[in-house]
């Protein structure tokens, strides 16, 4: 295990710490060939997961790129610990769900050690740059919109997507490890199509590579609209159309654009750095590397919305607490 | 010799041209005698375009063409299930697909789907935007895709998102029960064959009530008839629900649109209000 892990830093290291529109190379440790598929093209397919500590921002106070071995074990340590909070007894977040058991908390999952200090790597200072006025405008008046809803156990429209089974932080595109488990993927390509399913909700995403045009604009996608093509050995997935609905950074819109690139760079891992482009709401493009590591399949299917008594169960929680209150003060009043 | 070759130059075309007619019409009768005489004579000769590693290539976007998923027997037009709806809602009428119209239920079985017949409106999953299980996700009605790999074969449907994997390697056993079924695939020469067991017994095959339980084996055969139809038979099997095995079939078409895909459909959000909706706080719009 201390092998392999030491294995992977060494080649995420090299090909990370490059510009990120140069090809990734393979770290010459070893002759290694790329995997083909029958019709010539880089072989992507297999189960990944990009399961990390690496936060999408660097840290306050942390000035580098990357860490050292010691300093990332460290940083990983302390995100180990705050995971392990949330299972602390008579906590509110260990009311929901004992982090430390049913594999929830990270530790326990295919962890990627990547020695970066954040996900983002550009701009350089691994934070997101600042959101433009307009963008802010449309947070307050999402904001403003949500509060005219009521509270967030009123109805089940208010409540989260991923209570409702409707969306997963980190399903992507882009691909994030923004849920604390189960961010496994399953890539199944051939010459014109390009699958990538997300055990997560089953959601799939199906990449056309013969350079037809996107959706008309006017019809946006919770995950937008994607189309691949090979540069060299990289795939690069470009999405539009995403809806408003899409929380991802409280932004998505049909004015953003998404370019992934996925690069084999061995075995055991893929390259994948992906760039956000909207100049409505960022006021510079920016852009991230989130390692995807081979991991076990099977992927198994996440019946998620089918099997969903917790929202019934919570609305019907707080519907009979309201009709207490009410008796109560019903009782109160008779007094 | 001259006078021959110019005699078979006049005739040939109407020899083939005879054939031409009379032999689907044998085929066409041959099917009849097996079932129920839809487009699905034993394939012809019609050999499929190859994938790179040489295996028939089913890639493409599929979708059924007929009312199965309203009731896969035969049936009649009939009143809808939502009086706002009127006719928009109404059944349309089908001549079903089932080989013999009949499925062989148990007496307690068939007892069972008079009931969800009864209480579909409540019942049915798709209402739900549940996984529509299979074989029901291949006649919905909607499209799907066929992705084709060497080791596996992805069929990716636009109703809430369902997918099946169709392991291509030595076949394993499902790990758990699902909706969508565990599904290993081989290749008899045209026709991909896929077996599929480990389902729950949550969905159903129409919206008429028909049903199975975790017993449901299901053995499909895909055979492209041209280069835009598959012929699609399967084989139903589940003994706690019926005395037999029994079979249905149909073709499936090739959406053929300039830029046809398989969009999005997650339809969890529609179903919402009809779920939770008396869960709804009173004072809460």
């Amino acid at each position: 295990m201390t092998i392999a892990i030491v294995v992977v830093v060494a080649m995420i290291l090299p090909a990370a710490a490059q510009a990120p529109s140069s090809n990734a190379k393979a770290p010459a440790a070893k002759r290694w060939t790329m995997p083909r598929t029958p019709d010539g093209q880089p072989d992507l397919q297999g189960y990944w997961t990009n399961s990390s500590y690496v936060p999408m921002e660097r840290a306050n106070g942390v000035t580098k790129e990357f860490y050292t071995p010691e300093e990332a074990a460290a940083a990983a340590q302390r995100a180990r610990d705050q995971d392990a909070e949330q299972a602390t007894p008579g906590t509110t977040a260990d009311v929901h769900y004992d982090h430390t058991q049913f594999g929830l908390d990270r530790s326990q999952s295919d962890l990627i050690q990547d020695l970066r200090t954040s996900l983002i790597y550009d701009p350089p200072t691994g934070r997101l740059p600042p959101i433009t006025a307009e963008a802010q405008k449309r947070q307050a008046d999402r904001a403003a919109a949500r509060a005219m809803l009521g509270g967030t156990n009123d109805a089940v429209q208010n409540m989260s997507f991923s209570s409702r089974c409707l969306f997963m932080g980190g399903a992507g595109p882009p691909l994030l490890s923004a849920t604390n488990y189960n961010t496994n993927y399953r890539i199944v390509q051939n010459a014109r199509y390009v699958m990538i399913l997300t055990e997560m909700i089953h959601d799939v995403r199906i990449i056309p590579l013969d350079g037809r045009p996107h959706l008309p604009k006017g019809v946006q996608q919770w995950f937008g609209d994607s189309r691949g093509r090979w540069e060299g050995d990289t795939l690069v997935v470009e999405t539009t159309n995403f809806s408003e609905k899409n929380p991802f950074r409280g932004l998505a819109s049909p004015s953003m654009r998404l370019t992934e690139r996925f690069t084999r760079v061995s075995d055991e891992m893929i390259k994948y750095t992906f760039t956000v482009e909207d100049e409505t709401a960022w006021a510079q493009p920016w852009s991230a590397a989130v390692p995807l590591k081979q991991t076990q399949g099977p992927l198994f299917e996440h019946a998620c919305h089918e099997g969903n008594y917790s929202v019934a169960n919570i609305l019907a929680g707080a519907r009979l607490d309201e009709q207490r209150a009410a008796e109560e003060a019903a009782r109160k009043g008779r007094k | 010799m001259h006078t021959s070759k110019r005699f078979l130059g006049f005739a040939l075309p109407w020899i083939v041209g005879i054939a031409g007619l009379v032999l689907p019409i044998q085929i066409g009768t041959r099917a009849q005698a097996h079932g129920r005489g839809q487009a699905r004579a034993a394939a012809p000769s019609y050999r499929a375009p190859r994938t790179a590693d040489g295996k028939p290539d089913l890639n493409g976007i599929w979708q059924a063409v007929n009312e199965a998923n309203w009731d896969i027997q035969p049936h009649a037009a009939g009143f809808g299930r939502v009086v706002a709806l009127g006719a928009a809602d109404a059944t349309p009428p089908g001549l079903g697909i089932v080989d013999g119209g009949e499925i062989p239920y148990l007496p307690a079985a068939l007892a069972k789907k008079r009931e969800n017949f009864e209480k579909r409106l409540s019942l049915d999953p798709e209402i739900k935007c549940y996984l529509p299980g299979v074989p029901r996700a291949m006649y919905q009605g909607r499209p799907y895709q066929i992705i084709q790999s060497t080791n596996v074969i992805m069929m990716v449907f636009e109703f809430a998102g369902a997918v099946r994997t169709i392991n291509m390697d030595k076949p394993t056993e499902a790990p758990a029960d699902s909706w969508m079924g565990w599904s290993s695939g081989r290749w008899e020469g045209e026709t991909l064959v896929v077996d599929s067991t480990g389902f729950n017994d949550q969905s159903w095959f129409d919206r008429a009530g028909n049903f199975h339980s975790d017993a449901l084996h299901v053995v499909e055969r895909f055979t492209a008839t041209s280069a835009d139809h598959l012929n699609y038979e399967v084989t139903i099997e589940d003994k706690n629900v019926f005395s037999r095995p029994w079979k249905l079939g149909m073709p499936l078409y090739r959406r053929k649109e300039r830029n046809a895909q398989v969009m999005e459909f997650k339809c969890v959000e529609f179903a919402e209000e009809l779920m939770y909706g008396h869960l709804r706080k009173q004072s809460a719009k």
